[in-house]
């Protein structure tokens, strides 16, 4: 393997590791945060509980988002130099923005929340956490804002003495109109995750620990699903707004994903293909008529652009060479997120109707808890992958080829090394976090002193026997 | 002012801020399982950086990101050649991270036992290594004509980058020794206390050896006058320290930290790549930098910025200034 594929490899392994954790963390980081809320707001002693539960469990969680962000962060100059001296210019306003504005809130109210339960007043406290909310949503739309520029590169002029890409307009970076509908369905899709686990880790605790903290997990278990169920909404909407925007700004991805080799004026979406391995032959397919034209442009009637037509138009464009991306895995990508992530949402009403009007779930729904949580999440990655392959072999859209990225002087032996080290080391991490999270999990709910002294002034004190120690809150 | 002079500014700010924070992280972390005699002791020492640590870290994420907005050049020229250094940095900061947070997490003795192990060498990794690129930022290294590198892992390993991989070692445990001293009570504070002392010795002679030969190999008046003042910080620091200041030792290494890195960053200055091929591909700040509108949105940004995250990340330490005491 050349350094291109060992550095794709790493790319999207790490990448896709990372992703593990950040659709957890924004949304069990938000839940969280609504739990202490509801304490706050009514004093009901099963919300403290549920709120240390669960956000001792997205504390597990987000120590591995952290660490995996790090090498995120340092990536694109190791393996990636090429890419990183054309485009920095452009692309790194909004890294660099993320860091300065997301992640310092992320990590310095995240210590204050942890270590600050008896330190600070309870509305201090609760607005720690609310801060780590806000750090996440900033961190996600300013990353999303830097890989949409790759998607669609907008508010910037091409510098061909330099070589590179120069931003002209950032509020143009900022607003792209890819960014605008992907943030939303990133952030829904995330509360997908969030709210099944929630749900799932509640559904465990009933069915296998009848009577123990049944209330609270009971509240847990319907205000997770109920979270499955409008973020699925909305992942819908906004999914479908995207593709919209991605007919008309990448459509060989639109064509891709349907494996539409020829135009098609009115377009049928297929459910389901069987066809040749590079997909240019279909053999069997279940199609519903007009659907694509409709995910594609709006109206029932609407042209859809296929493959062949826009490979001979970007010849024209930009020369000889192939611009299909690899047709079978955006297909297959783009249907299985939709369908595992839709196959959710179902489980999630299947259990709101189970539990209805106060029924104890029944035995058989701890075959839930697995899948509930599992589905989402590999729908994101599977959104993921689509996203990224669709984009291929482009690795800004219509500017720079992805071959044209790596770096230069870095040599195979350099990134099979951290790509060897990387892949080894965050095997061994999921395994430590799961068991972890599973120990945690079955510990249930702890039981709660309340915080004696709250809003006790601190004393001027320092190191003399009666001043308070610092502990860990978990 | 060039811009891109504010810019390798701000970008030295970021770097100080870095080593003067997360010196000290990594000082206790290297100092845990020596300073920390049992598990109560041990986890006294976690608990001293445990609110700050990650929020210390994001300072070396910022100065990496704004490298790449402001210098794209310089960050994809430093962290392709820097490759391997840099890959063992990740790691090491993956597994101190993890065993950080972790580590509290479990009500076993060996798995904390375990954790602290990491925790250590996942602060001596980055603290020699750090050292290592830094003393090569300075001296430079084998740069073609495009600004990439074109040498091999021996030449990054040099007696000189060698020296700097254990002069910021040396540097970061004296400070780390002194934060724990400031920040615990009673037997662990004396321990802490005289680990200070004979570190910080090591240290200082380490740090004036290092700092000579930079200004041998490039120094110029400011940064000859930088690394005098960061020498007799240190030594300040560790006077203040035999007399049992700790508020004034920790400013007096926290100071020395800061001029050392500034000292560096003048003496490379206008240069942030030198090459050691030929001077013509030496990397500057001019050849590296974003457009000026680049770089003047990114100014007004951190301008407003930057006051408040300092603010807020001094608002944690006020809120955790209280000594830890062991085994409560
Ligand atoms: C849609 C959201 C999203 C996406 C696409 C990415 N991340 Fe991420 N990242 C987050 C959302 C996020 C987060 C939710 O904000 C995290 C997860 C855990 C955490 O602390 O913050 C985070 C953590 C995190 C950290 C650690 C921050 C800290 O120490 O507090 C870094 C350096 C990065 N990320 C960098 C990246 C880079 C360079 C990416 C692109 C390849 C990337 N992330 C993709
Ligand atoms: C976190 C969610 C993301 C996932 C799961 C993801 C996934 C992937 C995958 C699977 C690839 C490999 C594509 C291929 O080789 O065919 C890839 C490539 C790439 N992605 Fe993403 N991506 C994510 C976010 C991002 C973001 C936010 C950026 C930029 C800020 C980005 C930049 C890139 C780059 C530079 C490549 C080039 C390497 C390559 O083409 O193989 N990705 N990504
Ligand atoms: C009706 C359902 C859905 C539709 C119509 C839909 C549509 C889309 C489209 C068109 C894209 C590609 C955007 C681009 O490349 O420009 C995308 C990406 C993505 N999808 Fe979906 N999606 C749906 C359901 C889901 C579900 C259930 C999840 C996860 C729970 C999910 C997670 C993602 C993720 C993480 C991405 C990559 C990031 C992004 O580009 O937004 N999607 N989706």
């Amino acid at each position: 393997m050349d350094t291109l594929d060992l550095a794709r490899w790493q790319f999207a392994i790490t990448t896709v590791y990372h992703f593990f954790f950040v659709p957890v963390t924004i949304s069990l980081v938000a839940i969280t945060a609504g739990l202490q809320t509801a304490w706050y707001r009514t004093g009901q002693d099963k919300y403290l509980r549920l709120t240390k539960f669960y956000g001792k469990l997205f504390l597990i969680n987000i120590a591995m988002g952290v660490v995996t962000g790090l090498v995120q962060e340092f990536q694109f100059g190791m393996n990636w130099s090429d890419y990183s001296r054309f485009v920095g210019d452009v692309f790194g306003a909004p890294l660099a923005l993320e860091g300065l504005l997301a992640f310092f809130l992320e990590s310095t109210f995240i210590g204050l929340w942890i270590f600050g339960w008896d330190r600070l007043p309870k509305k201090v406290h609760l607005a720690c956490i609310w801060m780590v909310v806000l750090g996440t949503q900033l961190s996600a739309y300013f990353i999303l804002a830097a890989n949409s520029w790759m998607q669609n590169p907008v508010g910037f002029r091409y510098n061909a003495e330099r070589g590179r890409a120069e931003l002209t307009d950032i509020w143009a970076v900022l607003t792209n109109k890819v960014v605008l509908v992907t943030f939303p369905h990133t952030i829904f899709a995330a509360f997908m995750v969030g709210g099944a686990f929630v749900a799932a880790v509640a559904i465990w605790h009933l069915v296998r620990r009848p009577g123990v903290d049944t209330g609270a997990f009971r509240t847990a278990m319907r205000l997770g699903a109920v979270i499955v169920i409008a973020a699925g909404a909305g992942v819908a909407l906004s999914g479908d707004q995207q593709g919209k925007v991605m007919t008309e700004v990448q459509p060989m991805k639109m064509a891709a994903a349907e494996a539409l080799y020829e135009s098609e004026k009115p377009a049928s979406f297929s459910v389901f293909t069987v066809g040749t391995l590079d997909g240019s032959k279909e053999i069997f397919s279940v199609k519903v008529p007009y659907l694509l034209s409709f995910l594609a442009t709006g109206h029932f009637d609407g042209e859809v652009q296929g493959i062949n037509n826009l490979q001979q138009a970007y010849e024209r464009l930009y020369g000889p060479g192939s611009y299909n991306p690899n047709v079978p895995l955006t297909y297959w990508t783009f249907r299985l997120m939709i369908g595992v992530g839709m196959t959710a949402v179902a489980l999630a009403v299947l259990l709101l109707w189970m539990t209805r009007k106060g029924r104890e779930p029944h035995r058989l729904l701890v075959w839930m808890a697995l899948p509930l949580p599992l589905l989402p999440l590999f729908a994101n990655v599977f959104g993921w992958v689509f996203t990224e392959t669709g984009r291929q072999p482009w690795l800004v859209f219509g500017l720079m080829p992805t071959s044209a990225g790596v770096s230069p002087g870095t040599t195979s032996a350099e990134i099979l090394t951290s790509l060897l080290g990387f892949t080894v080391l965050y095997g061994v991490l999921a395994v430590v976090e799961v068991k972890l999270m599973l120990k945690s999990i079955r510990a249930g709910l702890a039981g709660t002193s309340p915080p004696a002294d709250q809003d006790r002034p601190d004393s001027d004190d320092d190191g003399s026997a009666e001043a308070k120690p610092l502990s860990f809150a978990y | 002012m060039e811009l891109t002079t504010v810019w390798f500014m701000v970008i030295a700010f970021l770097w100080i801020g870095y080593f003067v924070l997360e010196g000290f992280d990594f000082g206790v972390g290297i100092l845990l399982r020596v300073l920390g005699r049992n598990e109560a002791e041990r986890r006294a020492v976690v608990t001293t950086i445990g609110p700050v640590w990650d929020g210390n870290e994001v300072w070396l994420i910022t100065a990496g990101g704004m490298t790449f907005a402001a210098f794209p050049e310089w960050y994809a020229t430093l962290f392709s050649a820097f490759y391997l250094p840099l890959f063992g940095i990740l790691v090491a900061l993956i597994l101190r991270g993890v065993a950080l947070e972790y580590r509290g997490k479990r009500d076993d003795l060996p798995w904390r036992s375990r954790m602290d192990t990491l925790i250590a060498i996942g602060s001596l990794a980055p603290a020699l290594l750090w050292g290592i690129a830094f003393a090569n930022l300075v001296r430079g290294i084998p740069l073609d004509a495009s600004y990439e590198f074109v040498g091999g892992l021996g030449d990054l390993l040099s007696p000189f980058a060698l020296l700097g991989g254990v002069t910021f070692t040396a540097v970061f445990v004296a400070h780390g020794a002194i934060f724990l001293a400031l920040r615990t009570t009673d037997d662990l504070r004396e321990r802490a206390n005289r680990m200070a002392g004979w570190t910080g010795l090591v240290a200082a002679v380490l740090a004036v050896g290092f700092l000579a030969w930079v200004q041998q190999l490039r120094g110029d008046r400011w940064s000859v006058l930088l690394a005098v003042l960061a020498a007799l910080a240190l030594v300040g620091g560790l006077v203040a320290n035999r007399l049992r200041r700790e508020g004034w030792a920790f400013a007096g290494t926290a100071l020395a930290i800061a001029l050392t890195v500034t000292s560096l960053f003048v003496a490379v200055f206008p240069a942030v790549m030198p090459s050691t091929l030929d001077p013509g591909s030496t990397l500057t700040t001019a050849a590296a930098a974003s457009t000026p509108y680049t770089l003047k949105i990114l100014t007004v940004i951190a301008a407003i910025v930057t006051p408040l995250v300092m603010l807020y990340q001094g608002w944690t330490y006020w809120v955790f200034r209280k000594r830890v005491i062991v085994g409560v």
